[in-house]
């Protein structure tokens, strides 16, 4: 097909879609409207199990079976880039060299190194209480390590980063996940049930029930899943060089 | 004001069709799809509004003191996020693959079969 008829398929295609998603967008609900039946009642049950943020409590109570589903995918994903970016047969790893960095780059990123790791932890443990959650605070935390690699050299990212930790930390969280929502089955109600803990004293770290708990597992899968994708590709960028170069 | 939020995803997710069809690269094509895939963030957010709501974490709001946003919609989009995310991930070590088995990233010189 040339680039022709393609640019004239896609304007048909791209114009009558365009034309069917305004028709659709013109019967949505007006924007801002009050009606919202589902968010409604997910606020009241977040409230009723002590879970002070909402979407959290989405997360990791109300949708937790489809948190776990999520969770498959991004521990798929991460499989099949560590299948995809192997050390294939006609390459080799080349020893990275140190390169020089520029001393405020290095200060800069030896200063924020510790604050922004504490910051992923924090966001990680406080999922249940203040924005964030699991996800967004496991990418914090997985990102900071990264400043090394910008600070120092490679060999530095690798001593503190030892991948297959990561790989086992990664599968043990998913498991981790898994053994909580057992345990709602075990004790007498329904798979990933946040009915096992007590919901504890409202705004408090320790409030939510299993929402901690899964929170956390999340967080260590998504810091674990970050760590080994980037080592990956940092591996392709920096050490692995095709045979005869 | 009524609809724009909405028309803002529609444009949003044709502008990426588009890039996806017309790019030369297969990178940006995966740049492309992540534009697609924001209009549905922006698309959540938008059914979720709520006039004059504040965030659905109540830490420091007391509960029923203000209306909230639609925090369903919110954890979908968070999902999205992390999907979307995923995807670039796995798209982009196959597009690290093929360029490294057939020397070029131009989607249109990835025509023929080569066995």
């Amino acid at each position: 097909m040339s680039r022709r008829v393609r640019l004239w398929l896609v304007a048909v295609g791209g114009g009558a879609l365009a034309a069917l998603l305004v028709a659709a967008c013109l019967d949505l609900p007006a924007f801002g409207g009050a009606r919202h039946p589902y968010g409604d009642r997910a606020v009241r049950e977040a409230l009723a199990r002590h879970t002070a943020n909402t979407v959290a409590s989405v997360n990791f109570d109300q949708r937790a079976f489809d948190t776990l589903g999520e969770m498959t995918i991004l521990f798929a994903a991460v499989l099949g880039c560590v299948v995809l970016l192997r050390q294939t047969r006609d390459e080799h790893r080349a020893r990275p060299e140190p390169e020089p960095v520029a001393l405020p780059v290095r200060r800069y990123a030896l200063v924020v190194l510790p604050v922004a790791l504490l910051t992923g932890l924090y966001v990680v443990a406080h999922g249940q209480l203040s924005p964030g959650g699991g996800f967004q605070g496991g990418v914090v935390a997985a990102t900071s390590l990264h400043l090394l690699y910008l600070g120092a050299d490679y060999r530095a990212l690798e001593r503190i980063r030892p991948v297959g930790l990561y790989e086992v930390g990664d599968a043990l969280a998913v498991s981790a996940y898994l053994v909580t929502g057992i345990a709602g089955l075990i004790g007498g109600s329904a798979f990933l049930a946040n009915t096992l803990l007590p919901y504890g004293t409202f705004n408090t770290l320790s409030s939510g029930g299993t929402v901690p708990l899964l929170n956390a597992a999340i967080g260590m899968e998504v810091a674990c899943a970050v760590v080994v994708l980037l080592a990956r590709f940092l591996d392709q960028a920096v050490e692995i060089e095709e045979e005869g170069k | 004001m009524g609809v724009l939020p909405y028309l803002v995803a529609a444009w949003i997710f044709l502008a990426g069709c588009y890039g996806l069809a017309t790019s030369r690269n297969l990178i940006h094509a995966v740049g492309c799809l992540s534009v697609c895939q924001s209009a549905t963030y922006v698309l959540l957010l938008a059914v979720g509004y709520r006039d004059d709501a504040t965030a659905p974490v109540f830490s420091d709001v007391k509960p029923g003191s203000r209306p909230v946003v639609d925090p369903v919609v919110q954890a979908l989009t968070l999902t999205d996020v992390v999907v979307g995310a995923t995807v670039t991930a796995l798209l982009l070590a196959l597009v690290v693959q093929v360029s490294k088995r057939h020397g070029t990233v131009d989607p249109d010189e990835l025509s023929e079969l080569r066995g």
